[in-house]
């Protein structure tokens, strides 16, 4: 059981095989990811009843939510590929490293920009210097610039990979601050609606779409990691022969 | 209908939201694709290089 297991993610983490396996999924993920975002989206702005205290403004959540979940979920992908990456020595590991961070910063920045337009009618101003939630995820899209920088500036992929992933996993304790500090510091941002103790406090009218929005970002990035991590891997095994046969073979 | 596109008072935050979400997305998906081509094209032009001259 365990040996079949283990041959098949040998397997899938072989460069060629993996390219091959990537591009054929992708078209999968893209569709069924807009399809959710088509039905959040529409459900969302549309059906969902305007809340009773922050009116329709409450809609912007149906793209903030899933942002802010998402740039979370990019930087623990990263954090857990970097660790794999320098433990065994795994090279797709770094490459799913390398491919998350601009997916990352763009979902980081998605998360803070819309925060920001429904602060303004909300909270009544654009930013709050020193708030905890919004502070701490700044300095993720921080890491992430951090990140991409140190890889530019190295040349040796190798060499790249293990300084990248060490930033990285030092940088990791900030998610868990994230998550936590509207619960440890006073904030001026809410507290969790979806991930709390006796379950969600939202209507399912509001809710359903939400979680279509949740779902069909979560398809729509995976869709995206998946397309990067072939460029990345193409990249990494441009002197191979699977990749000179690949590429010649199509062109001959 | 004009009234469900006015969002209340806050039409121009909801509508920029989506409409930065949307940007947000292409944005991706253009890049992602563009930088698989241009690993492919510039593997590609130095193999050819390779072969012309071996």
């Amino acid at each position: 059981m365990f040996r079949h297991m283990w041959i098949f993610l040998h397997k899938l983490a072989s460069p060629p095989h993996f390219y091959g396996l990537a591009a054929k999924m992708i078209p999968w993920f893209y569709v069924s990811g807009l399809l959710l975002i088509a039905y959040g989206t529409i459900a969302g702005l549309f059906y969902a009843p305007a809340d009773y205290q922050q009116g329709d403004a409450f809609r912007i959540i149906y793209v903030h939510v899933p942002a802010a979940y998402l740039s979370m979920m990019a930087y623990s992908i990263m954090a857990i590929s970097a660790g794999i990456g320098l433990i065994w020595r795994m090279k797709l590991a770094h490459a799913v490293a390398a491919a998350a961070a601009p997916l990352g910063a763009w979902f980081t920045f998605l998360a803070l920009a819309t925060g920001s337009i429904w602060g303004r009618p909300m909270w009544g101003t654009w930013w709050e210097w020193g708030d905890p939630r919004l502070t701490s995820e700044l300095i993720m899209l921080f890491l992430y610039f951090g990140y991409m920088s140190l890889r530019a500036a190295i040349d040796e992929t190798s060499k790249a990979d293990k300084a990248s992933a060490v930033l990285i996993l030092v940088g990791a304790v900030n998610v868990p601050i994230i998550h936590f500090s509207v619960e440890w510091w006073s904030s001026l941002h809410q507290g969790p609606t979806l991930v709390r103790e006796g379950g969600p406090a939202i209507e399912t009218a509001m809710l359903y779409p939400l979680l279509g929005m949740i779902l069909g970002f979560t398809l729509f990035f995976g869709a995206l990691l998946l397309a990067r991590v072939r460029a990345e891997v193409l990249h990494r095994e441009r002197r191979s022969r699977w990749v000179r046969n690949l590429i010649l073979g199509e062109s001959a | 209908m004009m009234e469900m596109l006015a969002m209340g008072k806050y039409g121009a935050y909801v509508w920029s939201s989506f409409g930065l979400m949307f940007i947000v997305m292409v944005a991706c998906v253009v890049q992602a694709r563009s930088r698989h081509r241009k690993m492919y094209q510039q593997i590609e032009s130095r193999l050819k290089a390779m072969d012309s001259t071996s």
